[in-house]
């Protein structure tokens, strides 16, 4: 017998005592075991009332409290957050980043806003989409990414393998530079993991990443450093 | 006794007494609590989410054999390798075979409790292997030869000074003791580790039975660059990680992250569904899960204490343990440590060898209320306590609850034993704490109150 058999036997055998249900510190006892009836535990367990949204930290209806709230996380979160009104808002905000930070040579992928930036920024590109050499990416300077969602909630964005460049794109430069359309604001996260659902289910992409802030660590003294392993800077530029 | 327990007894009474490890525990969870609180503070309810947590991860492991099945299917289906394994030695000698077969040298790392469960790192390095922990916490105390101090917070025993000595001798690199300096040594030092590595091993933070994925969390980025650039990539998971719905994650990933460290969220939470698939730029071409029981199915077996695996790793009830905060991570000598640790360590390495941790608690309480997922902690070590007297008495506790229980009894002995009390007193003040003294183990490091003048039953008596 495989040990797939041999755990998967021992987890049926173990199953066939009936668990407590949940929440009931310190007062167990037989009514409050679940008795072997699989229907009273569903009803139990849809009792409680509300969802996810109803519990997790409040956010506003309107776009505006959204984008407000958006601000107030990333900020807080030492990430960068700039809404633009245009085009041309973008390319100035990334010509500035440019000429900030002295960049030499970015790291992309193809897709509708990145195109346009590589395009205004007129640097060296390291494109992904057919493929890159890692020790080229590891030199950029950036990363520039589209991305799937901002979620108001937490201040940060979800990104996958298929809509930003891969895995390594928004990780291995120090400098993770995000372009997001105003209309991928989502409220919050519950809101993003169904957004992601609709969008790809089935066929998810091999990885989505909902990253929150730039990289950080407090292993040393609990003392906050940012740029642990991944981008040392997070700017998200929304249009 | 056994040495588990006289080596428990040797630490904890040597931390207890190391006013400086103190210093620097209370140093690294002074904000803990503040932050966490005002995290818990910024959700409509906390409480409500407490009680969904809990009731999601009661569903997940109470059908764990459906979900286990389905998470298989869909992972197998987009080209993942699924192995199952009984025992750490089994995972161990898959993940090694893994190994040979790819003719891998360097494998990078990153933070795993269950690859510390296993020993894995031991047992690669006797095989030649070289691994290196990505993880700055994990990094640090794998150049010490240590194991992690603490299940969130590996290297929080440690000052800056002490890392920055570390890195001098064992890198030859520490231009000061700046965290941000520090940091950056580490850094430098795995950028090309992650180029260089034949296989990148991951641990898991959960898995989603309805999609077919792990999740991983993460502050520094070291897993997502351990899951992006080496060709291969293997993840350990013990089999309670699972989750039923992708969606469960909506409040999962916040609730670890606020209970964990007090942030809204971790920096990175990503979620695993394959190899690199077609059309896809990056990512490894091979993706091994490895599922691992290692007793978790006895402990499932204890329909008492099987809330036990909803645990998600958080750290919550160490962060906020009287006993932890005084004795020390290591002092456990278990990987899993604090309340939590106490509780399982018991099923996952024998009852009576690890009774001893059911003691080290006041029972106050805080871990069972610090605990995102509701696990009953504090109760459980007294099932633990009930449970190792039941299937191995104690003969001289016994015995002694025997005699006391005759005296307390009988009012002639109880006075008796007054009058014996009053008399020995003195005694006991020449003898306190030597090996003459019957109660040198309170004796030792405190002061046995005076027996007052008047007892109550006499100032009773005697009342106008």
């Amino acid at each position: 017998m495989s040990e797939r058999e041999n755990i998967l036997g021992r987890i049926r055998e173990a199953l066939k005592v009936n668990a407590p249900l949940p929440g009931w510190h310190g007062e167990r006892s037989a009514e409050h075991l679940s008795a072997g009836d699989p229907a009273a535990n569903a009803r139990n367990l849809a009792a409680r009332s509300g969802t996810a949204s109803d519990w997790l930290p409040l956010v506003g209806a309107s776009v505006a409290e959204q984008f407000e709230l958006f601000a107030k996380n990333a900020a807080d979160l030492k990430a960068d957050f700039q809404l633009l009104a245009s085009r041309d808002e973008l390319k100035a905000a990334l010509l500035k980043l440019r000429d900030a930070e002295k960049w030499r040579r970015v790291a992309s992928h193809g897709g509708e806003l990145t195109d346009f930036a590589c395009k205004a920024l007129g640097l060296p590109v390291t494109l992904t989409d057919c493929g890159y050499d890692v020790q080229e990416m590891e030199q950029c300077d950036a990363g520039i990414t589209e991305c799937d969602a901002l979620i108001a909630q937490t201040g940060g964005v979800a990104v996958t393998s298929r809509s930003a460049g891969g895995r390594a794109l928004s990780v291995l430069p120090p400098h993770h530079v995000v372009l997001a359309r105003r209309e991928q604001l989502v409220a919050d996260l519950p809101a993003a993991f169904a957004l992601l659902q609709q969008k790809y289910a089935p066929d998810f992409p091999s990885m989505i990443s909902f990253i929150t802030g730039p990289s950080r660590t407090g292993d040393i003294e609990r003392i906050l450093v940012l740029g642990a392993h991944g981008p040392k800077k997070l700017t998200i530029l929304c249009v | 006794m056994s040495t588990f327990v006289s080596d428990f007894k040797t630490r904890a009474t040597e931390k207890a007494g190391d006013l400086r490890h103190r210093q620097v525990i209370r140093t690294a969870l002074r904000g803990y609590e503040i932050v966490r609180d005002k995290r818990k503070a910024a959700f409509q309810s906390w409480e409500s989410a407490r009680q969904a947590a809990a009731e999601t991860k009661w569903e997940a492991v109470n059908h764990l054999d459906k979900h286990l099945e389905a998470l298989t299917a869909k992972l197998e289906a987009r080209g993942t390798k699924v192995h199952w394994a009984s025992t750490g030695e089994q995972a161990r000698e898959i993940i090694a075979q893994i190994l040979r077969d790819k003719k891998a040298r360097c494998i990078i790392k990153s933070k795993s409790m269950t690859s510390e469960e296993i020993h894995l790192n031991h047992a690669l390095e006797k095989e030649g292997f070289t691994v290196v922990e990505s993880d700055l916490g994990e990094f640090i105390v794998q150049l010490r030869h240590e194991p992690p101090y603490h299940l969130v917070f590996p290297s929080m025993h440690l000052t800056r000074g002490e890392i920055k000595d570390l890195f001098q001798k064992e890198l030859g690199d520490a231009p000061s003791d700046a965290p941000e300096e520090l940091t950056m040594v580490a850094r430098r030092v795995m950028r090309q580790k992650y180029i260089q590595a034949d296989v990148g091993f991951t641990g898991a933070n959960f898995a989603i039975a309805e999609t077919g994925m792990i999740s991983i969390t993460e502050n520094e980025g070291n897993a997502r660059l351990t899951a992006a650039l080496p060709k291969t990539m293997v993840t350990l998971i013990g089999i309670e990680k699972v989750l039923p719905r992708f969606a469960d994650l909506a409040l999962f990933l916040p609730m670890l992250a606020t209970a964990g460290a007090g942030q809204p969220m971790t920096c990175y939470n990503t979620m695993y569904s394959g190899p690199r698939q077609p059309g896809e730029c990056d990512g490894p071409e091979e993706w091994h899960v490895v599922l691992l029981d290692n007793r978790r199915t006895e402990l499932l077996a204890d329909a008492e204490q099987r809330d036990a695996l909803h645990c998600i790793r958080c750290g919550a009830c160490l962060n906020v343990c009287p006993i932890f905060r005084n004795v020390g991570g290591h002092t456990y000598g278990t990987t899993y440590s604090g309340p939590v640790g106490a509780v399982i360590t018991p099923h996952l390495r024998g009852l009576q060898e690890w009774k001893h941790l059911s003691n080290a608690s006041s029972l106050c309480g805080a871990c069972t209320e610090a605990c995102p997922v509701k696990i009953d902690l504090h109760h459980h070590l007294l099932q633990n306590r009930r449970n190792a007297s039941a299937s191995e008495p104690a003969f001289f506790e016994r015995l002694a609850y025997q005699i006391f229980g005759i005296v307390a009894n009988e009012p002639a002995f109880w006075s008796l034993a007054k009058k014996l009390g009053w008399l020995t007193q003195p005694l006991q003040k020449v003898v306190k704490g030597s090996a003459l003294d019957p109660a040198r183990a309170w004796t030792k490091t405190r002061d046995l109150p005076a027996q007052p003048r008047e007892s109550f039953k006499d100032w009773w008596r005697n009342r106008k």
